[in-house]
């Protein structure tokens, strides 16, 4: 277990885990934290988990932690690593079973007095309009040759079935289609689990929620991203539901036997990689993305789902009731990247794994209407508690392979949550604070009350003031559809 | 040595403690517990039954594809199981199994799990015989 006195301080913020700590590490560990969430972390296996990850063939710079670290499965929660491409290493659970889990930020100009007598009726067409919950299948059906089209054309796909629009696409991570995808390379179970779960939220902690936008600390961000204090905004936050899951659980079972082949020793099982420039490495990246381009499509016709519920419920009864898209961003991908690392420019795999891109101002990958701004970041908080809009900065760029934080970050166990907080009572008290509840599930939400995460204020404050992401705006909640 | 399971804590995710006398009856703790950890439930009435035949180069990795099939059987066909009639064999490239499964359609699920994940993934011999912990990303 990694204690705190094994730690090197770099400052308030930042510590490391020098790769003396132990003889397989490839590279040192880089924790973004306060002392108080470093303490934290220390009761879970985060931090050796970060240190397992180290240990994977081809990285570069250090394997950084971002201040919502939790315990995961082989790689921490907030995990980013970075190989050389083409001959590091791509490993899947390094990037998870949720291929491309991200979140969608919709804004409005409608005032949230002018909406609040209609918030039931809101959320009660969100609800019906937006298929959440344990087995729930989706709001699009396709056919197999049409989910081949999913794939390799991502969120243009949307766009041509109506869909989308033109700026939802340009205000999407890569445009909402990571090119090099190949729907062949994905296994006949997951194109059967994909077919039916377009437009599904899942269950777990994806959710729909309102906010009003109840504080600004950039007013040029805010205003390049449409973003008006008092006025109500939606967070989309879901996967590549059944079909990212299986590919995932496709290649990791596929690459116990490559790490053999390759004579990868690794500490556990579920970090298994792949050389990128092996056939293996290169099926796998063909697959997830894939997965991401369904992600893409899945959050798309969500968001389009949720525009007719407005519609719905608020035509006629608000003005200007129209949602346009702030920014979706992925915070489980693997991305090929350029990145400075230690005065040379190199291509790199980025594994981002429950941490969120944050590209800072001037980078060509983001619209052009973001760019003097840095790209958007969102961050939705615990259930009940405020979310934030954030940007990327060059200190991102600088330090921390253009990543940041992604949530709050869970800091008690599901089980615990279950045993402390029943799903109805949290349901009347959330409901007492003005936030409007659906759930599938009552135990689900007792798992994901707020005192099961941690302060996602103090993450924020804590990447702030690392200089790898900046404060736009806070989001309050005031609905909220969980799956 | 009974057989059984028991849920771990996990900040994240869902563990569960398996333990059995030999190999087919871990398979089936681990598959019990798994549908417990989901709030599985069966419907009454008409009985299904499923036959499977597994391959894995070791028992770690057959007891994650056994589990693996049971959450495709339940998310594509509303399948779930309460019988369970298992046989492991070594073979000549790792270890087979042989399963009879019985049950009936799902009545519910309160929780979906993403996946069985291979995390620490290791089925440790015992004086009374067998046990390994399992990680859920769910």
């Amino acid at each position: 277990m990694v204690r705190v006195q094994d730690l090197v301080r770099i400052s308030d913020t930042e510590w490391e885990i020098p790769r003396s700590y132990r003889a397989d590490m490839r590279v040192p560990v880089r924790i973004f934290a306060t002392r108080r969430l470093l303490e934290a972390v220390t009761r879970d296996k985060s931090l050796e988990q970060a240190v397992n990850a180290a240990t994977l063939p081809g990285l570069v710079g250090r394997v950084l932690v971002m201040p919502d670290m939790h315990q995961g499965y082989g790689f921490p929660i907030g995990g980013v690593a970075a190989t050389r491409y083409p001959e590091g290493v791509i490993s899947p659970g390094a990037i998870g079973y949720d291929i491309n889990c991200g979140v969608r930020l919709l804004a409005s100009s409608i005032e949230y007095e002018a909406a609040r007598p209609h918030l039931e009726t809101l959320v009660t067409a969100l609800d019906a309009h937006c298929p959440s919950g344990v087995g729930v299948q989706g709001a699009v059906r396709v056919s197999a040759a049409e989910l081949d089209r999913v794939c390799r054309e991502g969120a243009r796909w949307a766009l041509r079935k109506g869909y989308a629009t033109e700026a939802d696409l340009r205000r999407t991570e890569a445009g909402g289609c990571i090119p090099g995808a190949e729907p062949d390379k994905v296994s006949a179970r997951a194109i059967q689990r994909g077919r039916a779960q377009l437009g599904s939220l899942g269950a777990g902690n994806h959710f729909i929620e309102i906010d009003v936008v109840d504080e600004i600390f950039d007013r040029q961000a805010a205003d390049a991203m449409g973003l008006r204090r008092g006025a109500l905004a939606v967070q989309i936050h879901c996967g590549s539901r059944g079909f990212g899951h299986q590919i995932c659980s496709d290649y990791v079972r596929a690459f116990q036997s490559a790490v053999q082949r390759y004579g990868i020793h690794l500490p556990d099982r579920e970090l298994v990689c792949a050389p990128l420039d092996s056939p293996e490495g290169q099926h796998y990246l063909a697959a997830m993305r894939a997965a991401a381009n369904f992600a893409f499509v899945n959050r798309q016709i969500l968001a389009h789902q949720v525009r007719l519920a407005f519609e719905q419920a608020l035509a006629g009864r608000v003005r200007n009731w129209g949602l346009h898209q702030v920014y979706d961003i992925a915070h489980n991908m693997g991305k090929i990247e350029w990145h400075e690392v230690d005065g040379a420019r190199l291509r790199v795999c980025v594994h981002r794994k429950g941490a969120t891109r944050a590209f800072g101002p001037g980078s060509p990958e983001i619209p052009p209407e973001y760019r003097g701004i840095g790209q958007p970041v969102i961050i939705p908080g615990s259930m009940g508690t405020a979310s934030w809009v954030l940007v990327g900065t060059a200190g991102s760029m600088a330090r921390s392979f253009g990543s940041t934080c992604h949530g709050a970050g869970r800091v008690m166990s599901r089980r615990q949550a279950r045993k402390r907080v029943r799903g109805e009572a949290l349901r009347r008290d959330l409901e007492k604070h003005g936030i409007h509840v659906r759930a599938a599930s009552m135990p689900g939400l007792a798992e994901e009350a707020p005192q099961a995460y941690k302060d996602v204020d103090e993450v924020v404050e804590t990447v702030g003031r690392a200089g790898i992401a900046g404060k736009v705006a806070r989001l309050r909640p005031v609905a909220v559809v969980k799956g | 040595m009974s057989t059984g399971y028991r849920e771990l804590e996990h900040t994240a995710d869902w563990a569960l403690m398996v333990w059995a006398p030999d190999a087919a009856a871990l398979l089936e703790s681990a598959a019990r517990g798994m549908y417990a950890l989901s709030g599985a439930r069966l419907q009454d009435g008409p009985r299904l039954r499923r036959s499977l035949s597994l391959r894995a180069s070791d028992l770690e990795a057959l007891l994650v594809a056994f589990l693996e099939e049971l959450l495709y059987l339940g998310e594509m066909e509303g399948a779930a199981f309460d019988r369970f009639d298992l046989r492991v064999d070594a073979a000549e490239d790792g270890v087979r199994l042989q399963a009879l499964l019985e049950g009936a359609p799902l009545a519910g699920r309160k929780k979906e799990i993403k996946a069985v994940t291979w995390h620490n993934l290791n089925v440790r011999r015992t004086p009374r015989g067998l046990e390994t912990t399992l990680v859920f990303d769910v």
